[in-house]
């Protein structure tokens, strides 16, 4: 059947977008061919009970081609593994990118693969020792189980000082004889990672090929497998492109080094990065694989890609071999999708704020390119250092619980009742043996007794929810103890989580020299276009945008994705004793070794984007600030220390209002992104009709909202059918499938010609 | 109410319901201030040159009474002993001013005094009294941990020391900035004491810096919300923490519990040093937790003595250790009461060495655990590694672009914490008194002549139990340079960390050092100065594990097993 498909002569025209999430898999269609595009929400139940993401994406794709219209005019043939469905067929399909919560969930669950760790004679335990820290300030009760057994953690006589000098070569008699010992002992990846490898990668190169040949010889039936499971380096070789995914993907020489993941100083932050990478390279391996093979199957020909925590795409080899870099996939995806709507809509400055069950993840975007982190946690102790979408994460959702204190203080989060059993109106809460139902109201509970969420249509395929249950709660948990009624306390519910989540924005902006006024607030996801207005007053943004379609943000931001790779070198050096040609040959190098891997992975680009940043600081100081250099300065033959100079200063002066005098700069990291830009599609695609006048079509029946101690009645719309150009004073409503905007009074919101709802401030007065 | 702007729990408590605050503000002007504090801590990590501000963390900002000094806000970054001991700094300089001739606008205090402010020599205080639109309304302050403030011992920990001058430098309270004038003489001195002026003119500006972040950010929430309402909102909130400290005393049972342990030395005499309390719980008239620490030793001749305002310091870190859920203000001080004789190891006053306070109110914290684990077992938690073993290794270099130029590594090492009721205690964690992160090995070997042979943790430190104790540490570090001198300042070498509710002791802390292939012991255990060591010599560290919780013979075989398997034990 394959090879029947493969004589289909179609032109294949799709781009599909796929965010899997908990309850819904978006799916986001681009016709390039039609010009269309197409939105839904599938249920991501399917595979669930096997525990296979994979089932529901490959379900999501299927409704996906079903759903797009086949009779266009320039559809391709139809032609689908299932030829009594309508719809398209797979092979009309040119390009799927996924983001994907795989390897994040995988970490979280523990679920991830029996690993074992090669290194230095006496550093075993790096690893479990992180950086001397607890999870709380107050209270001595943390407890921390690293991802790799301390029995699983292998020593080796090497040793490589801090310049670099080799002290001792590896014995790669101990590393064959440690690989084989822990392949015996179940080990199903391996990771090898020396002290100062940064610095010098040799030991660690060799360790690494002695123990790939250990590695293999235990299980002599793999050796023909093919694929080369090595990191970055050996990414680039040009027989890659011609190399069948399946076999990489197969590939179960699950054995890395650390520099090839990571060659940055800082023996913790880079053996946990590795250690992890190596610990998801089965697991993310495996379900990318069920992809890949599935779509096959199906007919498709096209590319599959995976998004990654910095907002760029990865090929399907490039993700078995560095899965790491999909800890945030999903939520990048989304800010990135955000970037992209806020500069085609003429705001390139703005905070996205993605409010979900259980955490409201804040981004900051300036000049129209989210804010990057170079780390983040996944939980205590479980660090991944790599360049990264900046997410501020607090736990402040739908389904935060409310309480009071003894002393009469109310709270709201960080507890949650996530989305099982969920709020209190779900109704779900009672066939929960145990705990739940001493739970206390969510904010969704909230926001159901206040009117602003339709009882009698909820978001996705939730039956009518349970006011009456959500107003007793409240009252009880709320309302009673700090003797006000039911109403108010909803409302006092909604003002101590608004509070929480405006302090989140105040963080990535007033914290990080932003001022948030000179930002637009776009909110996205299922809950946050609720609270657009009460964010706009508590942080005194005076411009708000919602995107048409809030829900499936995510899945838009797979389809506008750029590829992009990352490369890092530690210099560690004072800024006098830097040679200039090394750093230019270091650019270079990375340069050409990132247009390589876009150049084999068959991707259209649009173009290309250099980026160059260093990590500088002053010579004493601990933290390093990130300094932009100018990319095509950075590879001429004028960059010298001169020119750095100039851009730490000024760095430094944005950061903390001041330079220092006469004090030595010191240049620790030199960082080069290589950006291939994918083709961006024109947003009017999503337009609504032209600007006409309002008819009464376009308005249901009003709606009361209890909003600042009085009950109001605000008329509601269903915002899908509102022209461009259409214009309202709140109180309004708006609904639509995937979530509904609440305008407060003293707001207007306003239809532009992309279909995103501006809000302005209007009889609000700050302060 | 309006005439008067200031911050204080005496005048505003006059003035208690002359202004509607409910308790949706409440919560959100709590985030809003907390936060200010956050951003200071924040600010000051990211500016400061030396690694025990920037890495470690030893440092903290608040929001503080600009009559007394209590603490109305606090960060939570900070180190927590200052979160009890900037109050009394915050007091001191208050004190100060009032002599010559009080605050005004735009002044920033700064000055060391232990006696007066708490700890030690090597923490500056700065205090900047804010205004609001012409008025005084509080005090912010910033404290940071520099890296040397000369003495005798580069980075200051003087294990011999017998009066204060020989630990550093001593500032007493001074302007500055004057009215917001800056005063270059008063940093030419601080610069001159120092063997790392610029590392002092670094951290001096960072905190200078939190400090102005605090200013315009508290103005912007007193624009938005008002005088009356926010100063009603930190003494609401210090009645709060006091309500819910009251609350879990009553829920005590009545009566009062002992807990005796031991410093091994104090670095100059070699004789043990009784640290002990007991703690008494009443519930009439009034709810009280009072931490009688009459039987512990007099003053001695070495370091390890404190200022009662550490002391106190010290007893509120254990007790907000025990009791997390209560916030972090004044409020919790309230309902507890101190016995503290005059003459007493933890009473102490200048000219007393007080360099090595960490070891003693680490000692402090052991025994309110030990005590609380006798009251609330519920609570209980076994005693951590108790010591910050501070170590410097200081030379010259022989080689490089530095040729000629001195060098001080200076670092904390850490150990286990206590089985708890939850589980087992962590491994490897930062001392009760700090949330300080240890810095990576490669920052070390590369920013000095030193490499460590081993970074591990362990086997068999921890304390055995029903939850077995937390892992200490082995630290092997080898001198690359010609020659160099080191200088250690620990504890629970001769007394170890124990167990709660019948949980064992863990390993006692190890000091050795390796000359000429030959390894030795110091006479004070775990305190030593100026040991010489040449190329190739060591210096070996082994960390306290944390107390066990329970009897052993409940430990789950499994459990029992894993520990075996995984070489914990």
């Amino acid at each position: 059947m394959f090879e029947s498909r493969t004589e289909v002569r179609v032109d294949p025209s799709l781009v599909i977008g796929v965010d899997v999430g908990g309850t819904f898999t978006d799916v986001f269609v681009l016709d390039e061919a039609l010009g269309t595009i197409q939105v839904l929400k599938v249920p991501s139940t399917t595979g669930r009970a096997s525990g296979d993401q994979s089932q529901g994406f490959l379900a999501g794709i299927r409704e996906a081609l079903k759903a797009v219209n086949p009779l266009g005019p320039s559809s391709a043939a139809q032609v689908g593994a299932d030829s009594s469905a309508p719809g398209l067929s797979h092979a009309a399909i040119a390009t799927i990118v996924h983001g994907t919560t795989a390897g994040t969930n995988a970490l979280l669950e523990r679920k991830i693969a029996r690993t074992g760790l090669i290194t230095t004679r006496g550093f075993r335990d790096v690893l479990e020792m992180r950086r001397r820290d607890r999870p709380n300030t107050w209270g001595l009760w943390g407890q921390f189980e690293p991802i790799i057994e301390r029995r699983l953690r292998a020593e080796v006589d090497e040793r490589v000082l801090a310049d670099g000098t080799v002290l001792e070569a590896v014995n790669l008699d101990q590393v064959k004889n440690e690989t084989k010992r822990l392949k015996a002992l179940g080990c199903e990846a391996l990771v090898i990672a020396f002290i100062n490898a940064y610095a010098n990668p040799i030991n660690e190169q060799q360790a690494l090929a002695a123990a790939l040949e250990a590695w293999r010889g235990e299980r002599p039936s793999d050796l023909g497998s093919g694929g080369s499971n090595l990191g970055e380096p050996y990414l680039s070789q040009p027989n890659l492109r011609d190399l069948n995914l399946r076999k990489a993907t197969a590939n179960t020489d699950y054995v890395s080094a650390a520099h090839q993941i990571l060659p940055e100083i800082r023996e913790f932050e880079r053996t946990s990065t590795a250690a992890l990478n190596a610990a998801l390279q089965p697991v993310v391996g495996k379900y990318v694989q069920r992809l890949d093979e599935g779509l096959k199957q199906a007919g498709f020909l096209g590319q599959l890609l995976i998004v990654q925590s910095n907002g760029g795409v990865m090929d399907v080899a490039t993700t078995c071999q560095a899965p790491v870099k999909t800890a945030l996939s999903g939520p990048a995806a989304g800010v990135m999708a955000c970037a992209f709507l806020a500069r085609e809509s003429g705001y390139p400055n703005v905070i996205t704020g993605d409010m979900g069950g259980t955490s409201f993840d804040v981004s900051l975007i300036a000049n129209g390119q989210p804010a990057l982190a170079s780390q983040t946690s996944i939980e205590f102790g479980m660090v991944i250092r790599s360049p990264m979408i900046e997410i501020t994460t607090i736990g402040a959702g739908g389904g935060s619980v409310a309480s009071v204190d003894t002393s009469g203080l109310l709270q709201v989060g960080p507890q949650s009742a996530g989305s099982y059993p969920g709020p209190v109106c779900y109704g779900l809460r009672d066939q929960e043996v145990g705990g739940s139902a001493m739970l206390g109201p969510c904010v969704t509970d909230a926001n159901v007794v206040l009117g602003r969420i339709n009882a009698q249509k909820p978001m996705g395929k939730l039956p009518a929810l349970d006011v009456a249950a959500a107003r007793r709660t409240i009252g009880r948990h709320v309302g009673d103890p700090l003797g006000l009624n039911i109403e108010a306390a909803a409302e006092a519910i909604l003002a101590v989580a608004n509070a929480k989540m405006a302090g989140a924005i105040r963080l990535v902006s007033i914290e990080r020299g932003h001022d948030p006024k000179q930002f637009a607030y776009m909110p996205f996801g299922g809950g946050g276009a609720l609270h657009v207005c009460a964010m706009m007053k508590e942080v005194g943004v005076t411009q708000g945008i919602v995107p048409r379609y809030p829900g499936v943000t995510s899945a838009l931001g797979c389809v506008i994705a750029d590829m992009r790779r990352d490369y890092v070198r530690t210099l560690n050096q004072a800024l006098g004793l830097v040679v200039p040609e090394s750093l230019r040959e270091s650019i270079h190098g990375f340069v050409a070794r990132g247009r390589q891997v876009l150049g084999d992975s068959r991707v259209k680009f649009s173009g290309e984007q250099i980026g160059v940043e260093l990590d500088m600081l002053y010579q004493g100081q601990s933290h390093t600030i990130s300094v932009p250099v100018d990319a095509e300065d950075a590879m001429s033959a004028n960059f010298g220390v001169a020119m750095i100079e100039t851009a730490f200063m000024r760095a430094y002066r944005a950061s903390f209002g001041q330079t220092l005098e006469a004090v030595p700069m010191r240049l620790m990291n030199l960082r080069v992104a290589v950006t291939g830009v994918r083709p961006k599609f024109d947003l009017s695609l999503m337009s609504p009709k032209p600007s006409g006048p309002v008819t009464p079509d376009n308005a249901l029946p009003m709606r009361s909202v209890f909003h600042a101690g009085h009950w109001l009645e605000a008329p509601v719309f269903a915002r899908m059918d509102l022209p461009v150009g259409f214009r309202v004073s709140g109180p309004a409503l708006f609904e639509q499938a995937d979530t509904t905007v609440w305008l407060e009074p003293g707001f207007e919101a306003q239809v532009d010609r992309l279909g995103n709802l501006l809000i302005q401030a209007r009889g609000y007065t700050y302060g | 109410m309006n005439s008067k702007p200031v911050a204080s729990a005496e005048l505003a408590q006059n003035t208690l319901n002359s202004v509607a605050l409910d308790p949706v503000t409440l919560a959100v002007l709590k985030g809003r201030l907390e936060q200010i504090a956050d951003e200071m801590d924040a600010t000051l990590f990211r500016g400061a040159f030396n690694p025990i501000i920037a890495e470690a963390h030893d440092a903290s900002h608040g929001i503080y009474d600009s009559l007394n000094g209590d603490t109305l806000i606090q960060g939570k970054a900070g180190l927590p002993v200052f979160v009890g001991a900037m109050a009394f700094a915050v007091k001191a300089a208050i004190s100060k001013a009032a002599l010559r001739g009080g605050f005004k606008d735009g002044d920033v205090w700064i000055f060391n005094d232990p006696y007066q402010g708490g700890t030690h020599l090597n923490d500056f205080k700065l205090v900047r009294p804010f205004y609001y639109r012409g008025e005084l309304f509080c005090c912010l302050a910033s404290v940071g941990h520099w890296h040397d403030v000369g003495g005798a011992v580069p980075g200051n920990y003087n294990p011999s020391a017998t009066e204060c001058w020989q630990e550093g430098m001593l500032i007493p309270p001074v302007r500055l900035y004057d009215g917001g004038d800056f005063r270059p003489d008063i940093l030419d001195i601080l610069q001159a004491n120092s063997r790392l002026p610029l590392s002092v003119y670094g951290d001096m500006n960072a905190q200078v810096a939190a400090l102005a972040l605090g200013c315009e950010r508290l103005t912007q929430v007193l624009d938005q919300y008002g005088v009356a309402l926010v100063q009603q909102a930190l003494l609401e909130l210090r009645r709060r923490a006091a309500l819910l400290m009251r609350q879990q005393i009553l829920a005590l049972p009545e009566g009062s519990w002992s807990c005796d342990d031991f410093l091994d030395n104090d670095g100059v005499v070699d004789e043990p040093l009784r640290i002990a309390v007991d703690l008494k719980i009443s519930h009439r008239p009034e709810p009280t937790l009072t931490l009688d620490f009459s039987r512990s030793a007099l003053s001695c001749a070495g370091p390890v003595n404190i200022a009662r305002s550490t002391a106190i310091a010290a007893c509120y870190v254990a007790i907000k250790h025990l009791f997390p859920e209560v916030p972090a203000n004044a409020g919790v001080m309230d309902p507890l009461r101190f016995v503290i004789l005059e003459g007493s190891m933890i009473s102490a006053e200048a000219p007393k060495p007080v360099g090595g306070y960490t070891e003693t109110i680490l000692r402090m914290i052991d025994v309110v655990f030990g005590a609380m684990a006798k009251i609330a077992p519920e609570r209980a938690t076994a005693m951590a590694y108790g010591t910050i073993n501070a170590l410097s290794i200081t030379g010259t270099r022989n080689t490089g672009a530095a040729k000629g130029k001195p060098w001080v590594m200076f670092s904390f090492f850490g150990g286990g914490h206590g089985g708890h009721p939850e589980g087992d205690g962590l491994n490897h964690g930062n001392a009760p008194i700090s949330m300080a992160t240890i810095p990576p090995l490669e920052i070390l070997e590369a920013a000095y002549p030193v490499r460590f042979t081993e970074w591990s943790l362990r086997s068999g430190s921890g304390g055995a139990g029903k939850h077995r104790g937390g892992l200490g540490a082995i630290y092997e570090i080898e001198l690359l340079e010609k020659q160099a001198q080191a200088y250690v300042f620990g504890e629970r070498a001769r007394f170890a960390p124990q167990g709660v509710l019948g949980g064992g002791a863990a390993k006692m802390n190890a000091f050795s050092y390796r000359q000429d292939m030959a390894w030795h012991q110091l006479p004070m255990a775990s305190k030593g100065e100026g040991i010489a060591l040449k190329q190739g010599d060591r210096i070996r560290l082994e960390t306290p594990g944390g107390g066990g919780y329970g009897d052993v013979a409940e430990r789950p075989e499994a459990l029992l097993v894993k520990d075996r398997s995984q070489g914990y034990v």
